[in-house]
């Protein structure tokens, strides 16, 4: 039987996180058949289908799925599931928010979070903050699975030309209505993605002391991340926080300044190729994970490293 | 206007784990345990809820071992009115506590179903949507701010873009994100008049739920481990570092 990945997408173009699910898919069972739930997206179809790894594009079009409400994918979702041995998403807040209530009305117990595939029914996921990992087997007849993207390469996105069928809208829920979403647009490269990452904590002391931070992600074209601490002090929003309940980010270099490591916030970035930490505080636990350990008062360290990075003759993009 | 809200006894935050060495799991003898922390938003966004006067009453539910009432309780303590425990032994997958859940909401009646968004030990994100979908309720996940208003509540959501934010009808479930509120502690007097407050004991099979897990748990393993690092003795050492031996600027 094949699998069902669902694509997140704004209507216009697939969010890159689709494609990372598409190829932890691909791993499960080869025949993966993406789901495109949306309003005028036909844009969004047609890029979906010229992954060389999808095999068929379902796409329904109705101005039901122009804002992505849960209980609407769902109906949608549950009347396409007989066909498949699988369904798929990725684990970020989109498909945390939308796997179990599909999982639960085909009372199953859905797998979240994987980082592995080992089979069609058996899969690693992280536990306890990534502190354990637990290799899980999943007995139901259909398998949800949410899938941690970061784990997954991103699948090719081109020179593949798959069947796009229509589907037939689910139904209508009363029950909730969308208002609005506050999105904050950056010309940066998106957290979850980005090669960088420069991220501040609590060290950081105020809002105005992030564009120290900004400084050098310009300089790094990283992505700005930042610990909860600096999200709850309000130093910074909440899209950018990395750790166990925000994001999981796995760059080639992760910069953080000013933050201690909770086990939370290590959870989010401990896989990171290399990890800086600059901390004014030798035993903050960050440094335990640090491949670089720089033990100085951020305010002087990172004007300095601004001023070194300015020497240099090239940096990596 | 009733609250329910569900608690999950969990390792404390603050405890670094340890994996069994026989692979079947984590150690929980001897260790810290505690309410899973965004379980103590969703009370405390209740309590608040019903301290501006447009709740009648805060309900506390757990699902788990005995010990669980200890949670349930801790929940009194900081104005639940009072407590529900239902026993059930070993893991209890989140598909089996909202199907309990499910089973209590159509006894209790309550209006609104709270919880945490997450819980910090299985880090599965599944229970509150679940439960959503078998009652046909609407579904507020990863709540950061909740107006109640007239026959519905207009749910601020932390996405990963930013901020979403929906109206969901009343009857709903709402899981909470920890920057929904400060959760209070309890005070020492309220503390004693918790003990007080009844808490009924059910058992999972009486409410005919199956809470046998689904999924077969083969072994559980410690993350590999980082190679140790150095520290640099200054901002040019590590510029250095960073360009001509990890090679990534």
């Amino acid at each position: 039987m094949s699998v069902l990945l669902i694509a997140e997408h704004n209507n216009k173009e697939v969010k890159p996180f689709t494609l990372n699910a598409i190829s932890a898919a691909a791993q499960v069972n080869e025949d993966v058949h993406v789901l495109v739930l949306g309003s005028n997206s036909d844009a969004v179809a047609k890029s979906i289908s010229e992954c060389p790894m999808v095999k068929r594009v379902i796409h329904i079009n109705n101005e039901l799925y122009e804002n992505y409400l849960a209980e609407n994918y769902t109906s949608a979702i549950v009347k396409l599931s007989g066909d498949y041995s699988h369904i798929i998403c990725s684990a970020n807040t989109f498909g945390k928010n939308l796997m179990p209530r599909i999982a639960a009305l085909l009372d199953v117990s859905q797998v979240s979070d994987i980082t592995k595939v080992i089979s069609e029914d058996t899969f690693i996921r992280p536990i306890y903050a990534g502190n354990a990992f637990a290799t899980v087997k999943s007995n139901d007849k259909i398998k949800c699975v949410t899938i941690r993207p970061t784990s997954f390469d991103p699948a090719p996105s081109s020179g593949g030309s798959a069947e796009i069928q229509n589907g037939e809208a689910g139904d209508a829920t009363k029950l909730s209505k969308f208002i609005k979403k506050e999105e904050i647009k950056s010309d940066r490269p998106e957290l979850g993605t980005a090669r960088v990452v420069v991220s501040g904590g609590r060290g950081m002391q105020s809002g105005e002391n992030f564009k120290l931070i900004t400084a050098v992600a310009d300089k790094l074209n990283a992505a700005i991340g930042a610990s909860r601490a600096a999200v709850d002090a309000g130093y910074i929003t909440n899209d950018h926080q990395v750790g166990q309940t925000g994001k999981v980010v796995v760059p080639d270099l992760y910069i953080a300044v000013g933050i201690s490591g909770a086990i939370q916030h290590l959870a989010g970035m401990k896989e990171s190729k290399v990890i800086v930490a600059i901390n004014k505080d030798g035993e903050a636990p960050i440094f335990s994970v640090a491949d670089y350990g720089l033990e100085a008062d951020l305010f002087e360290a990172l004007p300095k490293f601004l001023d070194e990075l300015n020497k240099l003759n090239t940096i990596q993009k | 206007m009733k609250i329910l809200v569900a608690v999950k006894r969990v390792i404390d935050y603050n405890v670094q784990i340890r994996v069994k060495e026989d692979g079947t799991g984590i150690v929980t003898e001897n260790v810290k345990m505690s309410t899973n922390p965004p379980d103590d938003n969703a009370i405390e966004e209740a309590v608040k809820i019903k301290e501006a006067g447009k709740a009648t009453e805060v309900v506390a539910i757990s699902v788990g071992e005995e010990k669980a009432q200890e949670t349930v309780r801790k929940a009194l303590a900081v104005g639940a009115d009072r407590g529900i425990l239902v026993k059930a032994e070993g893991t209890v997958e989140p598909l089996a506590v909202s199907k309990i859940l499910q089973k209590i909401v159509e006894k209790e009646k309550p209006d609104l179903v709270f919880m945490g968004k997450q819980a910090i030990d299985d880090d599965c994100n599944q229970t509150g949507q679940m439960l959503a979908a078998l009652l046909n309720w609407p579904q507020a996940t990863f709540a950061s701010k909740i107006d109640v208003k007239e026959k519905s509540l207009e749910v601020t959501r932390e996405v990963d873009e930013g901020l979403e934010t929906i109206e969901v009808n009343v009857p709903a479930i709402v899981t909470c994100d920890l920057r929904l509120n400060e959760p209070r502690y309890a005070s020492l007097p309220n503390i004693m008049k918790a003990k007080k407050k009844p808490i009924e004991q059910i058992n999972a099979s009486d409410l005919g739920i199956d809470t046998k897990p689904r999924i077969d748990q083969i072994k559980v393993e410690e993350p590999p481990k980082r190679k140790a690092g150095i520290k640099v003795a200054s901002v040019e050492e590590l510029v250095q570092k960073l360009k001509n031996e990890a090679k990534v600027i």
